[in-house]
């Protein structure tokens, strides 16, 4: 969370040169949190009659051991640090989105139906088309609730939550209906799921052999750009600004509630574009579970990352290689891997809970600096 | 569309609606103390899912099923305890610190499912309990005066929520400690003792919500078992103004368009049951937008109190 006292730095002036002390501090806070959350796995695995060692050392391997453990990771990494980065901006302007699950979903439909229906289109123009209108169907699940929030002051979190069911039932609907296999339907197996995408529309592979698609350097780039967006320009800082102090923003004649509204949008149009990616580079056709859980994970990987669009790709290649994982450690000790779930959620509690600790040290070194300044004259 | 509308659906659809309003109403009570005292408790939805888990372990190996809902209540407080030091004590920013704890109570409770059940089984959960005279008039009788224990106590827990935040000494701090913190704390009121009391409070009884569920209402337990209707409990406390009566009323709107949906499914009508499952969600939306009532809403809500800060 933007800590709400350290406005004065970033509102009014920046202090020259880097702050290293600051970087030290973002980053060790995290990392315990991380690290006590799986002492308290360990726990759990002794509880449950497990090795932890061995629990952890097949987690490790699973996700770092090979080729294919280490793709993997980065394909799971790439929907959470594209959700991660719409976190980032939603919360740098204090409007918290639950509702990346569902605006995965709207990606993920859009960007099914798109090279469904036009599938004579040439993959040059299909892909971007087809990604381009999976960010924009993301972004009018998260400009709802923006707008509602705008207008009418309703409660985001609990706007988002609701979309997300709406948006998983309307999912549903279709790949029961007018979205299913018609392959399925003449066979009469009547499986709830789309048919194949025309392989032009797939992500190239980056790796041959194995899962890892263009799609994460996509979400690499995006996140160098969200950082100029929001450090190098005009919205960017305003956007800020609004989440820092929005009286002050308001009384220097920011329009508040339209930038609430367009954090929202835009966290949701990342939201759709990850959703999108993982259905042209991963799963090519729409499903039950396309989401994956990414619309939570994704806010831990933002929280880890400090809401810093750098920090967060880090934290994404962490998750996806925990989420990996758990997987090899179900197989090995048959420990389920919902025990990952456990993990992010005491990951959430801890980094949430130690923001007191950076608040007060950022509250202390501000008076130590305002005695220097007494000293100097 | 005819068959729907006629008087022995309307009926169906009523004897379901009350029984099923007592998750959302011990919930949603329980959360109303918590956001009375300035606390939004995001978490309910993984409270009632550990407690919903605890209740039904408890009861599938003991038989025993008092002791599963005091099991529930007791899940619900360490819960509640935990969530209170994050938030009350380490200050966190509550809608996060909220999802951390829903998100470790899905977690562990279908680790916990996976481990020790692994399979939907079910239980005799609370029987119905006919009250004498009452449960015999007709149609009313059935729907109302024929339920289990668990249903009783949460239409019960409405007035006495009710007086206790209107009309005692303990209501009226809690309600000081959410409005002015600082005003609190300067009469010696200890904002963060009566936050912990009530955010426990409030998870205690979004235990009983989970343990209505899962031992007195559908019998079972499966992952993920309350399908965000925790998420729905905190929306019905906006909904319903901070006040006891108004969250009752939104408690039954909510069982009403969960019952339809059930019954449209059941009868499979094809055309509505696809978009009257989205019902409640839609709705608890619209019931976002449409609660004006925000003069009730605690003014220090959302917002954690350190001494010495305006």
């Amino acid at each position: 969370m933007p800590p709400k006292n350290a406005s004065e730095g970033l509102l009014t002036r920046q202090r020259p040169g880097f702050d290293w002390s600051k970087l030290v501090l973002n980053l060790a806070l995290p990392v315990g949190g991380v690290l006590v959350a799986l002492l308290i796995g360990a726990i759990m695995l002794l509880a449950l009659k497990a090795n932890p060692i061995v629990a952890y050392s097949a987690m490790i391997s699973g996700a770092a051991g090979s080729l294919s453990g280490v793709t993997q990771s980065l394909v799971k990494a790439t929907p959470l640090l594209l959700v991660g980065l719409g976190i980032c901006i939603a919360f740098r302007a204090n409007v918290i989105n639950i509702g990346g699950e569902g605006q995965i979903t709207l990606g993920a439909i859009v960007a099914t139906w798109f090279p469904l229906t036009f599938h004579t289109w040439p993959g040059w123009i299909l892909i971007p088309v087809t990604l381009l209108l999976g960010f924009l169907a993301g972004a009018a699940w998260g400009f709802v609730p923006g707008i509602l929030k705008a207008r009418l002051k309703v409660n985001e979190i609990l706007s988002t939550i609701m979309m997300n069911s709406i948006a998983t039932q309307f999912m549903y609907l279709l790949i029961r209906g007018p979205m299913m296999d018609p392959a399925g339907v003449a066979s009469g197996t009547f499986l709830a799921q789309s048919a194949a995408l025309p392989r032009q529309a797939w992500l190239p592979r980056l790796v041959p052999q194995t899962m890892l698609h263009a799609g994460a350097i996509v979400a690499v780039v995006l996140a160098v750009a969200v950082y100029f967006f929001l450090w190098r320009t005009t919205i960017g800082y305003r956007i800020r600004a609004v989440g820092l102090n929005p009286d002050a923003s308001r009384h220097s004649g920011i329009n508040v509630p339209f930038y609430q509204a367009l954090s929202l949008t835009l966290a949701g149009g990342f939201a759709g574009l990850a959703g999108a990616i993982e259905i042209m580079g991963v799963q090519h056709r729409l499903l039950d579970g396309i989401t994956g859980g990414y619309g939570f994970t994704g806010i831990v990987a933002a929280l880890l990352g400090s809401l810093h669009p750098l920090g967060v790709i880090p934290a994404s290649i962490l998750f996806g290689g925990l989420l990996v994982g758990a997987n090899e450690m179900q197989r090995s000790v048959q420990v389920p891997s919902s025990l990952i779930n456990v993990i992010l959620g005491l990951v959430v509690l801890f980094v949430s809970g130690s923001a007191l600790w950076s608040r007060r040290w950022a509250a202390r070194r501000k008076s130590s600096e305002n005695q220097e300044e007494q000293v100097e004259p | 569309m005819n068959k729907l509308f006629s008087f022995g659906v309307l009926v169906k659809i009523l004897t379901t609606m009350i029984p099923f309003a007592a998750p959302f109403l011990y919930a949603a009570i329980g959360e109303t103390f918590s956001q009375t005292s300035g606390v939004v408790n995001l978490g309910v939805d993984g409270i009632m899912l550990l407690s919903a888990y605890a209740a039904f372990y408890t009861v599938l190996h003991t038989g025993n099923l008092w002791l599963g809902l005091l099991v529930a209540a007791l899940v619900g407080l360490l819960m509640g305890l935990l969530m209170s030091f994050i938030s009350v004590t380490l200050k966190a920013e509550q809608g996060i610190s909220g999802i951390g704890l829903y998100m470790f109570g899905l977690g562990l409770s279908s680790l916990l499912f996976e481990t020790t059940i692994g399979t939907v089984k079910t239980v005799n959960g609370f029987q119905p309990v006919n009250i004498p005279w009452l449960g015999n008039i007709p149609v009313i009788g059935p729907i109302l005066f024929q339920n289990s224990i668990p249903v009783y106590g949460a239409f019960l827990l409405v007035p006495i929520a009710w007086w206790v935040l209107e009309k005692t000494t303990l209501g009226l701090r809690i309600k000081a400690v959410g409005q002015n913190p600082a005003a609190a704390d300067t009469l010696g009121i200890s904002v963060d003792k009566m936050r912990y009391f009530s955010v426990c409070l409030g998870s205690t009884l979004a235990g009983l919500a989970g343990a209505s569920l899962s031992i007195a209402l559908v019998n079972l337990f499966q992952e993920n078992l309350t399908a965000g209707m925790g998420f729905i409990a905190v929306a019905l406390v906006y909904f319903g103004g901070w006040n006891p009566w108004g969250v009752l009323g939104g408690a039954l709107l909510f069982s009403a368009a969960n019952s339809f949906q059930l019954w449209v499914q059941v009868l499979g009508i094809k055309v509505p049951s696809d978009v009257a499952v989205m019902l409640p969600y839609l709705l608890t939306i619209a019931a976002l937008t449409i609660s004006v009532n925000r003069a009730r809403q605690p003014a220090a809500l959302n917002k954690p109190f350190e001494r010495g800060e305006s």
